[in-house]
């Protein structure tokens, strides 16, 4: 066993893994943050994605052994400061971005990652950049409006158009 | 106007805010003091008998607290099966029993031989490595009609054959069909594929088993549409527990799509386990367990024929399927080819005869069962497809020929026993063709041939039945259940409500559209109604949520709960205004007398009920709550027409989706935003089937399509914005809402329109080759349009 310690949600935390734990294994199990979900077991689907250091990475695919040190966020940690929902969250709601809900946290930390970097993407940009994660609920209509949304491009108001 | 609350409104979803937040309760989030884990020791020989399983290699691991075989379980019952079909013999079907862990023989790969219970899951999957199972590998039989010829292996030694059933539907209009045929202008043929799909609900299977000693309890929390069914069927069956000793939860479920419909092995062994370890053990299923063990969906192989006279009148239909049930019956397989698919195939036409055989055959694959749409896909592929053949055959236009062939009278009832109560599909036609822009295809066409593409236009017609029932009707049909519903309104003395219904929501959004019904019926606002749903010790007996269901049933039932709970508190308003019950109305959550301004608000006679001070207690007793259970009618028939337009590279093969568009005919609508999404999502499942989805076995009975690496779910690009409209409203005639259901119309609707589309622009290309088998992945479009492989 190892000692990782890391900031997650801007608090530190600190656990033994084995080396083989994963990061969404040590955030679900030892830390008790069960919003990253598994959703897979071969990198495909991006239900388990959180932010390292600011980068997008799904954390299925990295050892929490290799995250010790790290900055870590996930969805628990995006509401505003007010536990409101923050500008991602609260389109995906008005949107209608979401149905079980399991796919939608690594959804809400695609988008974004995806806004970060491009502030005003096209729907082919994301859904290109939505490669990553899969959804069996919404058939991605909704959340790709949701992200537009966010990014405060014009998008016909849900069951309007 | 949109509402901004109520019927009608599209109130954002309450349970959304804690799933944005991490906040969600899934049966995986739930972790017991003193849990441990079990990992599946699962075959990866699709045929054979097991010689010998040795554990005593892992009963010394780390961490192992005992390891299970089949022996462990020989006094315990088999996993049942739900509906007995009859054959055209009318002898029963054939009915193996089914194992919790194999029992002699292994018969598809994934089927679980032992099980490891240990401290951590990586102890338990590591401890499995060190069990020896020798298994006699006998010859796989994976196709269907091989399977069922004189000679071939049998999956269950103790059967006469591979056959389970050999359904005849209707048997009494077989010869009369076959009239039809013989007196017909034209036949149209078709032989075709329904892809076998594996439904992949995000959220993979969960279990988890607790037990308490000092109340001799079982609990089991587990990834279900449908707790209670659970309950019965492995409180009853399987392990012998009394219902008042079973608790079965299944809270926040991250999709169902029909495979969390069925009680499987895993629940079973946890709960069982639970007791025999005296801790609570818990299963996690990855991806690649999943695609071996989750009920897989469709696996149709078909001819189908179609009968017109001079004037292109549909005179006849016969089909000749053969489903495949994989290795067991799974819970509700049988009925699924046949009272799900067979009654379904007059579609929306008034074709007078219609004679349906089904061939259930067991192979050495994974159990099939209901997956989103479960036979009503199947018959409106067919159908549908074939109607577009016969067009095309005619040299009539495929809207034309299906328009002329419509139901148009209402109650309208078909020759496969169930009766259309209302319908208006000349009405969702025209919707489509407008929303669809068939008049500007022919410029766009132009665009994509300028730009070296084929462009092609396909239209489809569907029907689907939601909400089976009434329970005697299915009863007769081979049901061992009941098909009702259940709700019981709390009321609590703050005037707040509880509804707790016996459906399920594993991303309906029930706790926002069933509190939007009650909240309306009241005149009080919506946060003021609690759903509660998903344990059955909080909720009454019911039946869970599937086939579309949950609104037509479900929410009828809350209706008539809600209904009782006016009446009483009607009552107790007017001895509180001292005035006639006759006079007494019930208006924005206030009681009035008629004609006068004396009033009483909601939460005064909520406080009376339960503080009954002032309160006709030699009348009424105390208190606000009612529990209904309704039991329909009839089916609902939501019916529409879809479109969907197609760009193919005949370079490459490869098929994209330009636009897709979809006018359903839900009848009312309680909540238009919930009802479009889950348009959007059975719609991308639909494509999915038709572009991309395929569940591949080897001659050996090797599943090739295991994870997310080789089977092709749909991704975000590979999907357009969707079109869709829902202002077609032939309200249901007979529950309370008039509502039909709405959960599986996009998933039946849309494979054919883009196979029929996929056709078209082959067609254009100069490549007139009559069908082609979904998935329609660029490898088979070329090999299709350049005659090769």
């Amino acid at each position: 066993m190892t000692q990782v310690t890391m900031t997650v949600n801007g608090k530190s935390m600190s656990g033994d893994v084995e080396g083989r734990t994963l990061l969404a294994q040590f955030l679900r199990d030892d830390m008790g943050l069960t919003g990253t979900h598994i959703g897979c077991d071969t990198s495909q689907c991006g239900a388990c994605v959180v932010h390292v250091n600011g980068e997008a990475v799904k954390a299925c695919t990295m050892f929490a052994v290799e995250a010790n040190g790290a900055t870590v966020d996930t969805i628990e940690g995006q509401a505003n400061a007010d536990g409101s929902l923050n500008v991602i969250q609260q389109a995906f709601q008005d949107y209608h971005g979401l149905q079980c809900g399991f796919c939608t946290p690594g959804m809400v930390m695609s988008a974004a990652a995806l806004l970060k970097e491009n502030s005003k993407p096209t729907e082919a940009e994301i859904r290109h950049y939505l490669d990553g994660n899969i959804c069996r609920c919404t058939g991605y209509h909704n959340i790709v409006k949701a992200i537009m949304a966010a990014s405060g491009q014009d998008v016909p108001a849900v069951a309007a158009e | 106007m949109p509402k901004d609350g109520g019927i009608g409104a599209s109130s954002k979803r309450r349970e959304d805010v804690r799933f944005l937040t991490g906040n969600g309760k899934y049966t995986d989030d739930i972790n017991m003091r003193g849990q441990a884990y079990v990992h599946f020791l699962r075959s990866d020989i699709a045929h054979g008998k097991i010689t010998s399983v040795d554990i005593s290699g892992a009963e010394g691991m780390p961490g192992v607290v005992k390891v299970f075989t089949g022996s462990d379980f020989e006094g315990v019952g088999g996993m049942p099966c739900g509906w007995q079909v009859t054959d055209k013999h009318g002898q029963p079907m054939q009915e193996p029993p089914h194992p919790i862990l194999a029992q002699g023989k292994v018969r598809h790969v994934g089927e679980p031989i032992a099980a490891v219970v240990a401290e951590t899951y990586a102890q338990a999957r590591d401890a499995a490595e060190a069990i020896v199972v020798d298994i006699d590998e006998l010859p796989a039989v994976v196709d269907m009609k091989a399977a069922v010829k004189d000679g071939a292996p049998k999956v269950h030694d103790d059967l006469t054959s591979n056959l389970c059933y050999d359904w005849g539907f209707v048997e009494e209009n077989k010869d009369a069909v076959n009239k039809a045929f013989d007196d017909a202008a034209h036949v149209t043929t078709l032989e075709l594929v329904n892809n076998r799909l594996v439904a992949n609900p995000m959220e993979p299977r969960v279990a988890l088993g607790d037990y308490d000693r000092s109340g001799d309890e079982s609990t089991l929390y587990t990834t279900s549409q449908n707790p209670h069914v659970i309950r019965l069927l492995m409180g009853a069956f399987v392990l012998g527990i009394p219902e008042h000793k079973l608790r079965v939860v299944a809270p926040d479920v991250g999709g169902g799509f029909g495979t969390k419909i069925f009680h499987y092995q895993e629940e079973a062994f946890c709960t069982f386990a639970a007791k025999a370890c005296n801790r609570p053990v818990k299963w996690t299923s990855t991806r690649s367990e999943a695609f071996m063990s989750d009920a897989h969906g469709r696996d149709h192989v078909t001819k189908i024929e179609l009968a017109l006279d001079g004037d292109n009148n549909f005179t006849a239909i016969r089909t000749d399927t053969y489903a495949n049930m994989g290795a067991y019956l799974s819970t509700f397989a049988p009925s699924v080819p046949t009272w799900l698919h067979g009654t379904l195939m007059a579609g929306n036409y008034k074709t007078p005869l219609i004679y349906v055989n089904v061939k259930a055959v067991f192979t050495n694959t994974v159990p099939v069962d209901a997956y989103r749409g479960a036979g009503r896909p199947e018959a409106t592929f067919q159908l549908e497809r074939l109607v577009d053949k016969a067009a095309h055959e005619l040299g009539v236009d495929p809207i034309a020929l299906r328009r002329q062939n419509f139901v148009t009278e209402f109650p309208y009832a078909t020759p496969v026993a169930v009766e259309y109560d209302t319908g208006d599909y000349n009405a969702t036609m025209d919707k489509l063709e407008e929303m669809s822009d068939r008049a500007g295809f022919e410029a766009r066409r132009k665009e994509s041939e300028a730009k070296g593409k084929l462009r092609g236009f396909g239209v489809n017609a569907y029907i689907e039945a939601c909400g089976i029932a009434p329970s005697n009707l299915v009863g007769q049909l081979g049901a061992r259940a009941g098909l009702y519903e259940s709700a019981t309104v709390r009321v609590n003395a703050t005037g707040g409500l509880v509804v707790m219904t016996g459906s399920h929501s594993h991303g309906q959004g029930h706790e926002t559209s069933f509190a939007q019904v009650v909240a309306e019926m009241i005149g009080i606002d919506e946060g003021m109604v609690e759903i509660v749903h998903g344990d059955t010790a909080r909720t009454p007996m019911g039946m869970g949520t599937y086939g579309s269901r949950s609104i037509a049933v479900g929410g009828s039932a809350m209706v008539r709960a809600t209904e009782k709970i006016i009446a009483k508190a009607k009552k107790i308003a007017s001895h509180l205004l001292e005035a006639s019950e006759g006079d007494i109305e019930l208006k924005d959550g206030a009681f009035s007398v008629a004609g006068t301004d004396k009033s009483v608000a909601w939460g005064d006679v909520t406080l009376a009920a339960y503080v009954p001070h002032n309160y006709p207690l030699d009348d009424i007793e105390p208190g606000l709550e009612e529990t209904a259970f309704y039991d329909p009618a009839n089916f609902t028939y939501p019916a529409g027409a879809y479109a969907c337009e197609v760009e193919l590279d005949p370079e490459t093969g490869q098929v994209t989706i330009e636009r897709f568009s979809a006018a359903d005919d839900f009848g009312n609508v309680i909540n238009p935003m919930i009802v479009e999404g889950q348009v959007h999502g059975g719609l991308a499942q639909g494509i999915g089937q038709a572009l991309l989805e395929n569940c591949a076995y080897d001659s050996d009975g090797q599943l090739l399509s295991a994870s997310y690496m080789d089977y092709a779910m749909p991704r975000a690009a590979d999907l357009p914005m969707y079109q869709v409209d829902h202002s077609c409203q032939t309200p249901c005639t007979h529950n309370p809402l008039g509502v039909k259901g709405c959960g599986e119309a996009g998933a039946i609707g849309s494979p054919p329109a883009v196979i029929n589309a996929v056709l078209d622009a082959m067609r254009s290309g100069g490549h007139d080759i009559g069908h082609i088998d979904m998935p329609v992945s660029p490898g088979r479009v070329w090999a299709a349009m350049h005659g090769g492989n």
